[in-house]
C-alpha cells in the first residue's frame, strides 16, 4: 500500500528513477530508527518474557487446579452479558449523541465519554456511591427490594458496563456520525418511519462499526480489573473474573498467575486478528 | 379520480390524478424563498435558476422534508401543507417520488430490493413488493440490472434506477432534483432523451429542478425561472427562450437582453437604460399580431449574437437601422463559432464563424461598428 503511493508520483519516469525515488523514501534516519527500536523492545519484552518463562509443562495441571476454569467462564459470561447490555442501550444513545441538534448534546457526550479516562478504581469508588448499599440509587433498591447489587455477579457486569461501554458508544456514534443522513430522507419520501429507516437503513450501513464496537466492549469488559474489584469484589466463583484470578495467584502462586495470564493474551490477540482490518489499517483512527 | 396510469390493482396503488397547488413561503436563516407553482396531473415544470435560487428549497419543502412558514401545498384533493392551520403532512406519508441528484441509492440493498423498499415499509409482503419492483425495472428497461448493488452500476443505470424507485413508491407528485447533473455530457444526451419518455407515463403532476436551460426545455411542458427565492418568469418553452425577462435567462438562452423604455412607437425607438438606443421591429409569431405599446412603457429588448454584424470600419449606409461602435472586450472560441464581446453603448455578444474573423482580424482593445435590422431586435413589456 505505501510501496504503491510511493510510486504514483513516479508514474511515467524509468524504472531506476523509479527505484531511487522509493528507496529514498524508505531509508530510515537513524535518530528515528533507534528510538523506535528501544519502543519495540520495550513493548515486546514483557510478551517474550511470559512465554520464555511459563510453565508450559505444568500448563493443563494448573489450570485445572486453580480456579482458572471458573474465571474464565465467568469472565466470558459477564463480558457478553456487558456487550449485549452495551448494545442495547449504547447503540440509541449513539443515535442521539450523533443526531441531536440540542446544544446540551455536546456536554452529554463529553460525560458519556468520561469512564474512557476516569480512572477504573476511580469508577468503582462512584458506582458505589450510586449503587452502593448506602448509595444514592443503591438505598432506594435495598429499601423496597432488599436486594444490593455490590459483591455480586451482577456487579461485575454494571463495573464493567459502565467502563466498557463508552467504547461502544463512542465508535458507533462516529459511523452514525459520518453516514449519509441523505440516505435517510431518501427513505422518508419513500415512506419509512424513523424507527424503520433506523432498523432497515441507518443500522446495516452502520453494521461494521457497531461490530467492531462490540468487540473492543468485549475485550475492554474481558480484561476490566480496577472498576470490578472496587465494587464487586474478588470472590472466587462470583465476582473473580480473570484478572482478579490473575491478581490473587500473583501472590500466592506465581507460575498459576502467568499461565491465567497466557490464556488472556490468547483471547487478546483473537480480538486483534478479529479487528485487523478495521483498526491495524494504516491512518485508522477510532 | 382516474385510475393508475400502470393500470394495476394491486394493494397501495393511489389515483395519480391530482394537480398540484402549491403557494408557498419557506424562511431558512437569511434566505426567504416565495414561489406559486400549479402543475397540471401529466404536466411537467421545470424551475429553471442559478445556483441559491432556492429550487432545492422549493423541492425539499413540497417533498416535506422541509416545513414552509407560509402558504398551502395541496396534490388532488390532499393537502400536504397548510401553515394556516398547521397542517404538515410528514414525508413519509406524502406520497412524493423524489429523485435526488445524487441518487442516493441505499448501498446495502440490491437495486430490485431499492426499487421495492417503498411498497415493503409500507406494509407490503416482500414478494409482492419485488414482483411491483421488478415490473417497474421491466418498464423502464432495466430489467437486467436487478441483482446488482449500487456501487456495480454506471452513472446512468443509477440515475434510472433511481426513477424507477421513486416511480415503484405509487407517488402522487414526481420531484427530480437535477436530474442529470451527475452524468458525464454523453450519457447526459443518452438519458435526457429518454427521459422524457419515462416521464410521460407518470399520470400525475411532475416537477424538475435544473440549472440547465437545455435540460429543461427538453423535459418540460411549461417553465418556473427562480431568481433570489422569486419567480421571475412562467411560460411555454419557446416563449421563455425567445422573450427572457431577466439577465440570468438571457445569458442562459443566449440572446443579448437590454432594458429601457420605448420613446417612440411609430420607430419602434427604445432609450436604454444604461446608454445607447436600440430600434425594434421584430416581434413574436406568437403575439397573433403587432402589438405596439405605449410610448415609455418599461420594455425589454433581446437581440441573438447572431443577428449583429461586426465591421473594423464604418460600414456603408445599409439597411440596418441599428449603428453603433465599441471596442473588442474579448473573444472565446465555440465550437462551431467565434464570440466577440464588445464593450459599446449598448454591450453587446456578437457571433462569427471563424472564417470571419480570419478576415476581420479582431484584437482585444480594437475599435469596431456593429449593426443590427430593427426587424431582428425584440421588444416586449418587461414584466412586473
Amino acid at each position: 500500500m505505501t510501496a504503491d503511493g510511493d510510486q504514483e508520483p513516479a508514474r511515467g519516469r524509468s524504472p531506476s528513477a523509479v527505484r531511487a525515488v522509493t528507496d529514498a523514501g524508505r531509508r530510515t534516519p537513524w535518530p528515528l530508527g533507534v528510538p523506535a527500536a528501544v519502543a519495540v523492545a520495550f513493548l515486546l519484552l514483557p510478551l517474550v518474557g511470559m512465554f520464555v518463562l511459563a510453565p508450559w509443562r505444568d500448563l493443563p495441571r494448573i489450570l485445572a487446579e486453580t480456579q482458572a476454569v471458573e474465571a474464565l467462564r465467568l469472565s466470558l459470561v459477564t463480558a457478553s452479558v456487558t456487550t449485549v447490555i452495551s448494545v442495547v442501550v449504547g447503540v440509541p444513545l449513539a443515535w442521539v449523541l450523533a443526531r441531536s441538534r440540542a446544544r446540551a448534546v455536546r456536554l452529554l457526550r463529553a460525560l458519556v465519554t468520561l469512564p474512557l479516562v476516569l480512572p477504573p478504581v476511580v469508577g468503582g469508588v462512584a458506582l458505589l456511591l450510586a449503587y452502593g448499599r448506602n448509595g444514592i440509587a443503591g438505598r432506594w433498591l435495598y429499601d423496597w427490594t432488599g436486594y444490593q447489587i455490590p459483591f455480586t455477579t451482577a456487579a461485575v457486569v454494571v463495573a464493567q458496563t459502565f467502563v466498557a461501554m463508552p467504547f461502544l458508544v463512542v465508535t458507533v456514534e462516529g459511523a452514525l456520525r459520518s453516514a449519509d443522513a441523505g440516505l435517510e430522507e431518501a427513505a422518508a419520501t419513500l415512506g419509512a418511519r424513523p424507527v424503520t429507516t433506523f432498523r432497515r437503513v441507518t443500522l446495516p450501513l452502520v453494521a461494521p462499526s457497531l461490530a467492531a464496537g462490540a468487540v473492543l466492549c468485549w475485550a475492554r469488559a474481558l480484561g476490566e480489573f480496577g472498576a470490578t474489584i472496587t465494587f464487586a469484589g474478588n470472590l472466587p466463583g462470583v465476582t473473580q473474573a480473570m484478572p482478579s484470578a490473575v491478581y490473587r495467584a500473583f501472590e500466592t502462586d506465581p507460575p498459576a498467575a502467568v499461565a491465567l495470564s497466557l490464556v488472556l493474551l490468547t483471547v487478546s490477540v483473537a480480538v486483534l486478528v478479529l479487528l485487523r482490518d478495521r483498526w491495524l489499517r494504516p491512518g485508522a483512527g477510532l | 379520480m382516474t385510475a393508475p396510469s400502470d393500470g394495476h390493482p394491486a394493494y397501495g396503488t393511489l389515483p395519480a390524478g391530482g394537480a398540484l397547488r402549491a403557494d408557498v413561503g419557506v424562511v431558512r436563516g437569511g434566505f426567504d424563498l416565495e414561489v406559486r407553482a400549479d402543475v397540471r396531473a401529466g404536466e411537467i415544470l421545470a424551475v429553471l435558476g442559478p445556483n441559491g435560487a432556492g429550487k432545492s428549497t422549493l423541492l425539499r419543502a413540497l417533498a416535506g422534508l422541509l416545513p414552509v412558514s407560509r402558504g398551502r401545498v395541496t396534490v388532488g384533493d390532499q393537502t400536504w401543507d397548510d401553515a394556516d392551520r398547521g397542517t404538515f403532512v410528514p414525508a413519509a406519508d406524502r406520497r412524493v417520488g423524489l429523485v435526488f441528484q445524487d441518487y442516493r441509492l441505499f448501498p446495502h440493498l440490491t437495486v430490485l430490493d431499492n426499487v421495492a423498499f417503498s411498497r415493503h415499509v409500507r406494509g407490503g409482503r416482500r414478494p409482492d413488493a419485488r414482483a411491483h419492483g421488478l415490473e417497474v425495472l421491466g418498464r423502464l428497461g432495466i430489467s437486467e440490472l436487478a441483482a446488482r448493488r449500487p456501487g456495480q452500476l454506471s452513472g446512468g443505470q443509477a440515475q434510472r434506477v433511481a426513477l424507477a424507485r421513486a416511480l415503484a413508491s405509487d407517488p402522487r407528485l414526481l420531484l427530480l432534483d437535477e436530474p442529470l447533473a451527475a452524468l458525464d455530457a454523453r450519457t447526459r444526451l443518452e438519458i435526457r432523451t429518454e427521459l422524457r419518455g419515462y416521464l410521460a407515463t407518470f399520470g400525475g403532476p411532475t416537477l424538475v429542478v435544473t440549472h440547465d436551460p437545455l435540460e429543461a426545455m427538453v423535459l418540460a411542458d411549461r417553465i418556473l425561472v427562480l431568481e433570489g427565492g422569486r419567480a421571475v418568469q412562467e411560460g411555454v418553452p419557446a416563449a421563455v427562450a425567445r422573450r427572457p425577462a431577466t439577465e440570468y435567462v438571457a445569458r442562459l438562452v443566449g440572446l443579448n437582453l437590454y432594458r429601457g423604455a420605448m420613446t417612440d412607437r411609430s420607430t419602434g425607438r427604445v432609450d436604454l437604460d444604461d446608454g445607447g438606443r436600440l430600434f425594434a421591429a421584430g416581434h413574436d409569431p406568437d403575439d397573433g399580431g403587432h402589438v405596439v405599446p405605449l410610448p415609455a412603457t418599461r420594455m425589454l429588448v433581446a437581440v441573438a449574437p447572431t443577428a449583429i454584424s461586426i465591421y473594423t470600419r464604418s460600414p456603408d449606409a445599409g439597411s440596418a437601422r441599428n449603428v453603433w461602435t465599441g471596442t473588442v472586450a474579448g473573444l472565446e472560441l465555440l465550437t462551431d463559432r467565434v464570440r466577440v464581446a464588445v464593450d459599446g453603448t449598448p454591450d453587446a455578444i456578437v457571433d462569427i464563424t471563424p472564417a470571419a474573423l480570419a478576415d476581420l482580424e479582431l484584437r482585444t482593445g480594437q475599435q469596431v461598428w456593429l449593426t443590427a435590422k430593427a426587424t431582428e431586435v425584440t421588444a416586449y413589456p418587461a414584466p412586473g
